[in-house]
C-alpha cells in the first residue's frame, strides 16, 4: 500500500420521505410554507408533551436496512443526545447510541479500477432532525437568528460506513449508489432541498483523522474530500503533522475550516429515552418484500435490452432515469432499446447537463418518436442532436412542444436521401474549395479525408446520410485519380 | 353537553393555589360540577403552569394533559393550579418560587412535597380532589404529611402527557382526595390508556371500593420499622396494621435487601432525567425571553440562573455530572442494577404476601425551614421512592397522629393492582370511622 493512502469514511443524513414527522402527526411537506407552520406541542418540544414513534419510519429504515444487508438487532432502543442549540427546541435530540436499528451490512460500488467493490457499513440508525437556524440582520444593524422548527422532528436515518474508501471519486460513487439505492426503496426523494447532508471522516494512513461536516450536496463531496486530501498531503509534505479535529465545509469556497475548539468539546451525556419504549422490530425484516434495486436492474437492461455495462449503469443509476428509459423503448423494445440506450446515457443525459435541466422536464413520448426518426434514417445522427436541442430548448423557454417530425419538417433535416445532386455538387465544392486537403488525402494523410467528410456535411447541414455520402466522395477522388 | 360555571373563591390562607379560577367552566358528566384542584405542573390550555418556577412564569399552555382532558369530558370543574416545590423537587413545599404552603393541621409546619398545595387544599376543605404528581413520593408524603389520602398509580396507568417532566421513568400523576373513595373515583376518570403516552399501559380502572379483607397477606418489611422511624410514627402504624388482622388479614415480616442502594439509585436516576428535561427551559420559545444582546450562550446561562431556584440547580448539576463521559457507567447504569433489584425483591415479596404496609413517612410533617439541608430531607423520601423504582402501585391513607399531626399507612401492591391498594385503604378508613 502507499504510504500516502487516503482513508475515507462517510457518516450520511437522509431524510425519510414519510407524509409525516418521526415522533409527531404534523406533515413533512414544510418547504414551500412559512417558518413554523408545521409544528405541535411535540416538535416543539413544550413542556410536557411525549414522543410518539412514526412506524412507517421505521419500516422505512427497515427496507434500507434490508437492502444494505445490515443486521437487525433483536432490541433497538432510542437515546438523548443531549446538547444546548437554539434550532434544538428540547435541548436534546432523540437519536440512536448503543442500540441501534441495524448494523454491519455493504453496499457495492463500481470500483476505480473497474468491477464491483464492496463498501462495509457500520450501522445504521434513525433520528429526528432539529430544527432550523435563520440568520439576519447585518454588521451595521446587528446580527440576529431567526428560529424555524418546521424540520424539527423530521425523521433521519445516519448510515455510517467504515473507513473503507480509498478516493473521493469512490465517496461520490457511494453515495450516488446509496441515493439510488433509498430510491428504488422509496424512501427517500434525493431532490428535495437538504434531505442529505454527509460527514466525511478523512485521513492520510499514518496521520490523525479530519472529521469534516456541514457537506451538503453530492458535488460537495468530491470537492470537500479533495480540498481535505490536498491540506492533509501538503502538511505532511512540509514535514508538520495533521491535527486530529473537526472541520467545516465551506460551500462557496470549496474549502475547510477548522471548527472552534468550543463547538469540539461536546459531552453528549447519552443515556436511553425513558418515554419511548424499546423497538423489538427484528421479525419484520421478513415481512418487508424488497422492489428491483440498482444492481439487479442493471443486469436486466443488459440482458434485456441488450444495453452496453456503462449505458446501463448510467441508466439504472438514477430511478428516475431508469424509468425513462423504459417508458422510452415500451412500444418497442426490440427496435429502440440499443439506439435509446446511447441516445439517452450520452446525448440526453449531456445536453440536459449543459442546460442545468431536470429529466421531469422532457416528454419519453417525444424521445420515441425521435428515436422513430433515427432508426428509420428519416434524420442522421447529427439532424438528431439538432432536433433534440430544439425540443429541450423549447421546453426550458417555456414554449409550446413540437413533436419530432414537425421540428425536422420545419428546420429541413430530413436526410437527403436520393438527393445525390446535391451530395455530389456540395463534394465538388468541398473539393475545389480544399485543394491542400486532396494534397495532404494525395500524400497519405487519413485525417484529409475525415475533413473533406466534415467539409460536405457543413454544406448540407449534416442532412447528408453518413453511408450515401462516403461511397459518392470514394468514387469522386477515385475519379480524381487520387 | 351542557355548560356550567360554578364561583370558586377560596380563602387561601396556605398559600396552596397558584392560580385560582373564580368562575371555572364545567360540562356534564360523573364530576359534574366538582371542583378539582391540578398541580402546577400538570398542563392545563389557557391556564398559567409554571411548575412553581420562575423560568416558566407567564407559560400558557396552549393544550390539556391527556388527565386533565379526561376531568373535563367527566364534568369536573378546574378551579385552579396548586403550589408545588419547584419542578416536583423537593419534600416540603418550601422549594416554591411564590413562597411556601403551610401545613393546614399546623401552620408552622409543611405540608410535604412536592404535591403539597393539592394536599393542602383538600385537607383545607377548598376542594374535595386534587391532581398530584409522584416522581420519589410527592404524592404518598403531603397526603400522610395533611391528613388526606393520595394513590400513586402503577406506572402506565395514567397518561403523562402534559405532564411536565421530572424524571419521566419514575413518575405518574395520581388522585389525591379527603376519602378513598374520592380518590377511587377520581382514578376511574384518569386512569386508561393514551396513545400520546408510549408507556402508557391499556389498563383502565373501573373499581368500586371494597372493604372485603378476610384472608388478605400483608408483608412487613422491617425496614420500614428500623431506625431513623420515628417511635411515634412506628406506634401508630403498627396499630393501624393491628386494625387490619383484626379485619382478616394476616401478617408476615419481610426483607427488601435492596433498601440500601434505593435511596442513592433514586436520587440519580431522577436528576440524570431532571439534567436533561430541564434543559429545554432556555427563554427562546416561552418563559421569560433571553436578553437578546448577548450571545445565545450567554442569554441561555443568564435566563437559567435567574430562573431556576436553588435546589433545581443543585440536582441539574448532579445530574449532569453523574451522566457525563466517563462516568455513566459509574453511575446512571449502576443506579439502572440497583433498580432491578428492587423490583425483584418486590416480586420476590409478592409471590408470598398480596401488599405490603409501612408508614408512609419516617417522620411527621417537619416544621418550616427545619430541612435546610438537603440531605436529611433526601433521606426523608427512602419509603416512598422504592414504589416508584419498582413501578408499583402505593397508596397513602390517614391512620391516626403523633404529636397531634397526622400520620400516613402506606399500602403498596403488585403492579397493576391499583384495586388492591385502594381496598385496603377503604377497609382501614371504613373500620376507623
Amino acid at each position: 500500500m502507499a504510504e500516502d493512502q487516503v482513508i475515507i469514511g462517510l457518516e450520511v443524513h437522509c431524510q425519510l420521505d414519510t407524509k409525516s414527522k418521526l415522533f409527531c402527526g404534523c406533515s413533512t411537506d414544510y418547504r414551500d410554507d412559512g417558518a413554523n407552520t408545521h409544528v405541535c406541542p411535540v416538535c416543539l418540544g413544550l413542556p410536557g408533551a411525549m414522543p410518539v414513534l412514526n412506524r412507517r419510519a421505521i419500516e422505512y429504515a427497515m427496507r434500507v436496512a434490508k437492502a444494505l444487508n445490515c443486521g437487525v438487532r433483536e432490541e433497538a432502543e432510542f437515546s438523548r443526545k443531549n446538547y444546548f442549540y437554539p434550532d434544538l427546541d428540547k435541548a436534546y435530540q432523540i437519536t440512536q447510541y448503543d442500540k441501534p436499528l441495524a448494523e454491519g451490512g455493504y453496499l457495492e460500488i463500481e470500483s476505480d479500477e473497474g468491477g464491483e467493490r464492496k463498501i462495509l457499513l457500520t450501522r445504521i440508525h434513525v433520528e429526528e432532525d432539529p430544527g432550523r437556524l435563520v440568520h439576519m440582520g447585518n454588521n451595521e444593524r446587528g446580527k440576529y437568528s431567526l428560529v424555524d422548527y418546521n424540520r424539527a422532528g423530521i425523521p433521519l436515518i445516519e448510515i455510517v460506513s467504515e473507513p473503507d474508501m480509498r478516493s473521493p471519486k469512490e465517496a461520490r460513487k457511494f453515495l450516488n449508489k446509496l441515493r439510488a439505492t433509498l430510491e428504488y426503496l422509496s424512501v427517500f426523494d434525493s431532490e428535495k432541498e437538504g434531505s442529505l447532508r454527509v460527514d466525511a471522516n478523512i485521513s492520510i494512513r499514518g496521520s490523525e483523522r479530519v472529521e469534516v461536516k456541514n457537506i451538503t450536496s453530492y458535488k460537495g463531496v468530491e470537492k470537500a474530500l479533495t480540498f481535505e486530501i490536498a491540506r492533509q498531503k501538503n502538511l505532511i509534505r512540509r514535514g508538520q503533522r495533521v491535527v486530529r479535529e473537526t472541520r467545516h465545509f465551506l460551500e462557496a469556497q470549496g474549502s475547510t475550516q477548522a471548527s472552534r475548539s468550543k463547538e469540539q468539546e461536546h459531552d453528549y451525556r447519552y443515556f436511553p429515552e425513558p418515554d419511548l419504549r424499546p423497538l423489538h422490530v427484528r421479525s419484520w425484516v421478513d415481512d418487508i418484500i424488497l422492489p428491483e434495486l440498482p444492481d439487479a436492474r442493471r443486469e436486466r437492461f443488459i440482458a434485456q435490452y441488450g444495453c452496453s455495462l456503462n449505458h446501463a449503469r448510467t441508466l439504472t443509476g438514477e430511478l428516475k432515469l431508469a424509468n425513462f428509459f423504459e417508458e422510452v423503448v415500451a412500444c418497442d423494445p426490440r427496435g429502440l432499446s440499443m439506439l435509446a440506450s446511447t441516445w439517452i446515457a450520452d446525448t440526453l443525459l449531456g445536453e440536459l447537463n449543459y442546460r442545468g435541466m431536470s429529466l421531469d422536464l422532457v416528454d419519453p413520448e417525444s424521445v420515441t418518436k425521435l428515436a422513430g426518426l433515427l432508426r428509420n434514417k428519416t434524420i442522421t445522427d447529427k439532424s438528431g442532436v439538432e432536433v433534440l436541442r430544439v425540443m429541450l430548448d423549447l421546453r426550458m423557454q417555456g414554449e409550446p412542444a413540437q413533436a419530432p417530425s414537425a421540428i425536422v419538417a420545419r428546420l429541413n433535416l430530413g436526410m437527403t436521401k436520393g438527393e445525390t445532386g446535391a451530395i455530389a455538387s456540395a463534394i465538388t465544392e468541398a473539393i475545389n474549395e480544399n485543394p491542400k486537403a486532396l494534397e495532404d488525402y494525395r500524400s497519405g494523410k487519413a485525417g484529409a479525408l475525415n475533413f473533406l467528410v466534415g467539409q460536405v456535411m457543413k454544406k448540407t447541414r449534416g442532412r447528408a446520410d453518413p453511408v450515401e455520402l462516403n461511397r459518392m466522395l470514394a468514387e469522386v477522388l477515385q475519379e480524381r485519380g487520387v | 353537553m351542557g355548560y356550567h360555571e360554578i364561583r370558586f373563591e377560596p380563602d387561601d390562607r396556605y398559600n396552596a393555589f397558584l392560580t385560582t379560577c373564580t368562575r371555572a367552566s364545567h360540562g356534564d358528566g360523573r364530576l359534574a360540577g366538582v371542583a378539582v384542584a391540578v398541580k402546577d405542573n400538570i398542563s392545563t390550555q389557557g391556564i398559567e403552569t409554571t411548575c412553581a418556577s420562575k423560568i416558566l412564569k407567564g407559560y400558557v399552555p396552549p393544550y390539556d394533559a391527556h388527565a386533565v382532558g379526561l376531568l373535563k369530558q367527566a364534568g369536573a370543574a378546574i378551579v385552579g393550579k396548586t403550589n408545588m416545590d419547584e419542578f416536583g423537587m423537593g419534600t416540603t413545599t418550601e422549594n416554591s418560587a411564590f413562597g411556601p404552603t403551610l401545613n393546614p393541621s399546623d401552620t408552622g409546619r409543611v405540608p410535604g412535597g412536592s404535591s403539597g398545595g393539592s394536599a393542602a387544599a383538600i385537607a383545607a376543605g377548598m376542594v374535595p380532589l386534587a391532581l398530584g404528581t409522584d416522581t420519589g413520593g410527592s404524592i404518598r408524603c403531603p397526603a400522610a404529611f395533611c391528613g388526606i389520602v393520595g394513590l400513586k398509580p402503577t406506572y402506565g396507568r395514567v397518561s403523562r402527557y402534559g405532564l411536565i417532566a421530572y424524571a419521566n421513568s419514575l413518575e405518574q400523576i395520581g388522585p389525591m382526595g379527603k376519602t378513598v373513595s374520592d380518590v377511587s373515583s377520581l382514578m376511574q376518570v384518569i386512569a386508561g390508556y393514551d396513545r400520546r403516552d408510549s408507556t402508557s399501559r391499556e389498563r383502565p380502572y373501573a373499581h368500586t371500593p371494597s372493604k372485603e379483607i378476610k384472608g388478605l397477606r400483608i408483608g412487613i418489611p422491617e425496614e420500614y420499622f428500623g431506625p431513623g422511624v420515628d417511635p411515634g410514627v412506628t406506634r401508630v402504624v403498627r396499630a393501624a396494621i393491628g386494625r387490619l388482622e383484626e379485619l382478616g388479614a394476616t401478617t408476615k415480616s419481610c426483607a427488601i435487601p435492596s433498601m440500601d442502594y434505593a435511596l442513592a439509585a433514586y436520587y440519580v436516576t431522577c436528576t440524570c432525567e431532571a439534567s436533561s428535561n430541564l434543559a429545554r427551559f432556555d427563554g427562546v420559545r416561552y418563559g421569560p425571553a433571553a436578553e437578546t444582546k448577548k450571545s445565545w450562550h450567554d442569554a441561555y446561562q443568564d435566563v437559567r440562573r435567574a430562573g431556576f431556584g436553588l435546589e433545581v440547580r443543585r440536582r441539574i448539576m448532579l445530574g449532569t455530572f453523574a451522566l457525563s463521559s466517563g462516568y455513566y457507567g459509574k453511575y446512571y447504569a449502576k443506579a439502572q442494577v440497583a433498580r432491578e433489584n428492587v423490583k425483584k425483591d418486590f416480586a420476590k415479596i409478592f409471590s408470598g404476601v398480596d401488599v405490603i404496609a409501612g408508614p408512609t413517612m419516617p417522620t411527621i410533617a417537619f416544621r418550616l425551614g427545619e430541612k435546610s439541608d438537603p440531605l436529611p430531607m433526601y433521606l426523608s423520601d427512602i419509603l416512598t421512592v422504592p414504589a416508584n423504582l419498582a413501578g408499583i402501585p402505593a397508596i397513602s391513607v390517614p391512620c391516626g397522629r403523633s404529636e397531634g399531626m397526622p400520620v400516613g399507612l402506606q399500602i403498596m401492591g403488585r403492579p397493576f393492582e391499583d384495586e388492591r391498594v385502594i381496598d385496603v385503604a377503604y377497609a382501614y378508613e371504613q373500620a376507623v370511622n
